[in-house]
This record gives C-alpha cells, sequence and structure tokens, in this order.
C-alpha cells in the first residue's frame, strides 16, 4: 500500500492516513470485502477507540451493532485482530 | 467541618487515606473510610500461596493496622452513590461528602461466563484472584496428580494482566520440583493474540515459554465451559481439553458503581486519565483498579496515582487548576520460575524495554531481563507493601512520572 505506514504487523501506525480506501485494501488483504454491516463494526470499533474504551467480544455483545456469531461470519479467523486492522486502530494487547 | 470520604480501603483507598490525614488541617478536615471487609488481603500473595511459597498470614491482615489514627473508619458494605446530593448510602447509614474518592477496586465476576460457576467451580476450574480461590488452588495443587492444566484468560481487561502467565510459569518450577513435570502438560490460552503483546517484550521473553513447554492457544474468546466434559469452547468452535482449569474470569467493577449509575459497562467508572477526576462529577476523584483509565491495574500504579491525586485533591481545595500529570507509570516484576523475576517498566506511550532500574546502568534491577536479583525485588515487594506502601511512606528513588534513563529506547 501506498503512502501508508504499517508496522511488522500489518496495522497503521498512525490514524490520519486512515481512509476507506485503506480500508478496502486492508480487507482484501484478508479476503474480506466489506459490506454495510462491516462498515457499520468499523466505525463502532474507532467510536470505542477514541473515547479510550478497552475493546473486547463483551462490547461487541453489548454493542446493539452485531452479535457475537455475525461478528466471527464477518470477520473469520481472529475477528477482533482483523476488525481492529482494518479500521486502522491497534489491536486489543496486554502491557507486555 | 468539610469533609474527605473515601470508598474501599484496599490498596488505593488505604494509601489515599494516609496521604490526606497528612495533608489536610485536622480543624477543617474529616476523613472517612469504607470498606465491607475488616481483612486487607495482599493480592500480589494470591499467585504464590496455591505453590505453598506463601502461607495464608502473608497474604492477610487485619485491615484497622492500616487505617490511620484520627480517620473515621466504617465497616459496612455500600449501596449506593447519591452523586447530585454529595451522599453515600451505607447499609445501615448514609454519609455525606464535600470530596468522595472511588477506590473499590475490580473483582472477579466468573458467573459472566456459561458454565464456569457451576458444581466443578472450586473442584477442577479455579481462580486465583481471590483469598478463597487461591487458598482452594493450594489444597488442589498439594494432591493433584498430574494432567492437563489450562491456565485461562476470559477477557481484558484484567487486573494485574501479566499474572495468569507468572502462574504458569511458576507452575512449571513447581512440577519440576516436585518431579513430576512429566505428567503435566501445561497450556496457556488467552483472547489476545499472544501471551506477549508487545514487539519489544515478544522478542527478548517469547523463548521462556518455549524453554518451559507451555503451549499457546491465542485469540481464544470463551464462549462456554462445558464442565461436564472438562473443556473450555471458543466462539469459533474451537475446543479446549482440561483437567484442571485454572482461570481468570471477567473483571468488573463492583456492582454499587452500576447501581449508582456511574460506571461503563463493565462498572469502571470514566475518569480523566491524567488527572484522576471522574468525567461526570468535579468532587468526585478515582484511583485505583475502578477507574476506566487505559493504565494496567496494578498496585503500583495505584500507589504512582496516589501521588499525583494526593496533589490534585489539595489543588482542587483551593480552587487552582488541577495537574495533567498521571503518565499511565506501571512497574511490576514478573515471576518466571526457578526463583528468576523480570521487571518492566512502562507507561502511556513507551512499551516495555530492556535498561537499568531505579538507576541507569548501575541498576541494581535489570528491566525485560531474567535475573535472580529481580525476583529478590518481587519477594521484598510484600514487605514494602505492608510496611511502605500501604501506610503512605514515600518508596525512596521510585518516582510517580515514568523516568527515561537508561532505557534502551530507538528514539
Ligand atoms: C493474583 C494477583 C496478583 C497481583 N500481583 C500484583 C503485583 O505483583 N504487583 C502489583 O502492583 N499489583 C498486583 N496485583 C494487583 C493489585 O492487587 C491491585 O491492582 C490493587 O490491589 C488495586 O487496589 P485498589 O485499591 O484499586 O483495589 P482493592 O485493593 O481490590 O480494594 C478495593 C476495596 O474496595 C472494597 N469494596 C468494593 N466494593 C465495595 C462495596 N460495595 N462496599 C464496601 N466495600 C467495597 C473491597 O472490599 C476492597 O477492600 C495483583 C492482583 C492479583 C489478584
Amino acid at each position: 500500500m501506498d503512502n501508508v505506514n504499517l508496522n511488522e504487523e500489518g496495522y497503521l501506525t498512525d490514524f490520519s492516513q486512515w481512509s476507506k480506501e485503506v480500508a478496502e485494501k486492508i480487507a482484501a488483504e484478508n479476503e474480506i470485502s466489506l459490506t454495510d454491516k462491516h462498515w457499520e463494526v468499523v466505525d463502532f470499533l474507532q467510536k470505542k477507540h477514541n473515547n479510550e474504551e478497552a475493546l473486547s467480544i463483551r462490547g461487541i455483545k453489548k454493542s446493539g451493532v452485531i452479535n457475537i456469531k455475525e461478528f466471527y461470519d464477518l470477520f473469520p479467523g481472529g475477528p477482533l485482530k482483523i476488525s481492529t486492522k482494518i479500521a486502522g486502530i491497534p489491536k486489543p494487547k496486554s502491557c507486555i | 467541618m468539610k469533609k474527605l470520604l473515601i470508598l474501599g480501603a484496599g490498596t488505593s483507598g488505604t494509601m489515599m487515606a494516609n496521604h490526606m490525614i497528612k495533608k489536610l488541617p485536622k480543624e477543617e478536615w474529616s476523613v472517612t473510610i469504607v470498606d465491607q471487609y475488616k481483612t486487607h488481603y495482599y493480592q500480589p500473595g494470591f499467585l504464590f500461596l496455591p505453590f505453598d511459597l506463601y502461607k495464608t498470614k502473608d497474604v492477610k491482615k487485619k485491615g484497622e493496622k492500616f487505617i490511620p489514627k484520627g480517620a473515621n473508619y466504617i465497616l459496612e458494605k455500600i449501596d449506593k452513590i447519591l452523586p447530585e446530593e454529595n451522599k453515600v448510602k451505607l447499609e445501615t447509614q448514609t454519609v455525606d461528602y464535600d470530596i468522595l474518592i472511588i477506590a473499590t477496586g475490580t473483582k472477579i465476576a466468573p458467573e459472566e461466563s456459561e458454565g464456569m460457576k457451576e458444581e466443578m467451580w472450586h473442584k477442577n476450574i479455579f481462580d486465583f484472584y481471590t483469598y478463597e480461590g487461591s487458598k482452594g488452588l493450594r489444597n488442589k495443587l498439594r494432591e493433584w496428580q498430574g494432567g492437563k492444566l489450562v491456565v485461562h484468560i476470559t477477557e481484558m481487561p484484567i487486573k494485574c494482566p501479566v499474572a495468569p502467565l507468572e502462574f504458569a510459569f511458576l507452575a512449571d518450577s513447581f512440577f519440576l520440583n516436585k518431579g513430576m513435570r512429566d505428567k503435566v502438560d501445561i497450556t496457556f490460552v488467552t483472547p489476545l493474540g499472544g501471551a506477549f503483546t508487545k514487539p519489544k517484550a515478544t522478542e527478548a521473553l517469547h523463548y521462556l515459554l518455549e524453554e518451559k513447554g507451555i503451549k499457546e492457544v491465542v485469540d481464544f474468546n470463551l464462549a462456554e465451559v462445558d464442565y461436564k466434559n472438562n473443556k473450555i469452547i471458543d466462539y469459533a468452535g474451537v475446543e479446549v481439553d482440561y483437567d484442571l482449569l485454572v482461570t481468570v474470569p471477567t473483571n468488573l467493577g463492583d456492582e454499587m458503581i452500576e447501581r449508582s449509575g456511574l460506571g461503563d459497562d463493565m462498572n469502571f467508572v470514566p475518569t480523566n486519565k491524567a488527572t484522576l477526576q471522574s468525567k461526570a462529577h468535579e468532587n468526585i476523584f478515582v484511583i485505583g483498579d475502578a477507574s476506566n483509565i487505559p493504565a494496567s491495574k496494578a498496585g503500583s500504579v495505584a500507589h504512582f496515582e496516589a501521588e499525583i491525586l494526593e496533589e490534585n485533591l489539595l489543588r482542587y481545595i483551593d480552587g487552582q487548576e488541577l495537574k495533567e500529570e498521571f503518565d499511565g507509570h506501571a512497574n511490576c516484576f514478573i515471576e518466571t520460575g526457578h526463583g528468576k523475576a523480570l521487571l518492566i517498566d512502562f507507561n502511556y506511550t513507551h512499551e516495555p524495554v530492556e535498561g537499568s532500574f531505579p538507576f541507569p546502568i548501575i541498576g541494581p534491577l535489570k528491566l525485560l531481563k531474567e535475573t535472580r536479583m529481580n525476583h529478590m525485588g518481587k519477594l521484598a515487594f510484600r514487605w514494602i507493601y505492608w510496611n511502605m506502601l500501604i501506610k503512605g511512606t514515600h518508596i525512596p528513588f521510585v518516582t510517580a512520572k515514568m523516568s527515561e534513563k537508561g532505557r534502551n529506547y530507538d528514539n
């Protein structure tokens, strides 16, 4: 991808470089084509991240946007890992 | 007379009572602290109790011993905060305040996960985040003949996020010493992308898992504990079998926070991460595990917060602007077993790196390296906790704001 900085795991290092086109490219690399539902989830995750709230499966469950089964269906594999990558925000992590 | 009211007499509340009684003029301010239990637990000791490395008396003492003279100490369950009236309802009485400090911590909520707190709870499914769980696990481990040990984190955030990994390391050491390591299979199961999640720590420490023969199952989001068939199942259908499950259940803030309408969806109180003032009410401050700030939930963090909160309370009383000082500083020893430990030091912006602590180059403690000296540091922490930390004594050379000297940062 041109003009965006990614870390070694493929996450954006600077959110200001995020755009819908960038999201679509990252999604394509993960064999996902983004639907309206995907965008809703991306928007929800970005809002949580801006409020500095921890991202978890519970948050998804309580989001009202999507249930967990749909979440796994939309982002197969590691849904939190992949959806955060597409949303341009850091993956959930621990202190080490 | 003005009133400072502190909710919770754990690590943070006790520390704040000791700090503020020294700073507030007696003629003008009263200090009251409330807790439901008469016992103060040394929670970091819950990691050692299961392996018979600590005795029960090392991890619990009478709370009263640590409450400063001159403070009112109320032993009652807190029912509800009424922030619009500046009052708090306890079980049998209502107390009012001018300034409120919430220090009610976080606790495990195994009932949040299907099948966890059923008939096998504390039989072959244990937590070690409570006194009962830790002691029950000790009794279990004394007689356990081996099999599949699964060490598991249900969901983040949890207090002391490294404790489960330390548990796995200590278990390896414990079974080796008992001459039965070959009978035990240890698997570490986490909802995160790995046991280590930060690049520098992964690079420096991943060898520990390989060296100790600990398997990793990652990105595992628990859907259910199938306690009848001894397996945990995640939402993607991945199953992990266990004979003994040591889990860290979901951690939530106290229900009292929810009843008071002051929490987020995990009952943590939205708090300004630099000033420690609650976002909703200017005369309510939050310290320790009860807040939602993106710092680690650890006693060392609460210790650094206490210094900044003390100053901000005095500024608030004086009508001055609050200092935006808290940088998320955390400083944690990580037991790696076999009498060694690691030390990590980090804040909101810097991930743990290699270097020396507390003094550049000479240390004597080494950051992000496994040494015996660090293990001695962790054991000394218990003494420091009971004798200095909660009593609000300043710990020499260790500053609330993180030092960047003597660290191997790239930039
Ligand atoms: C296994 C384990 C290992 C750990 N290891 C370390 C370590 O090595 N280093 C480190 O720095 N930290 C460690 N910690 C974390 C540390 O113990 C906590 O971060 C620290 O105790 C937080 O202090 P606190 O005052 O915020 O909460 P707590 O100390 O938990 O105190 C909260 C208090 O509030 C009271 N309370 C809550 N609700 C009510 C109510 N409704 N009514 C009345 N009272 C109420 C509780 O009874 C409790 O006494 C560890 C924790 C665990 C569980």
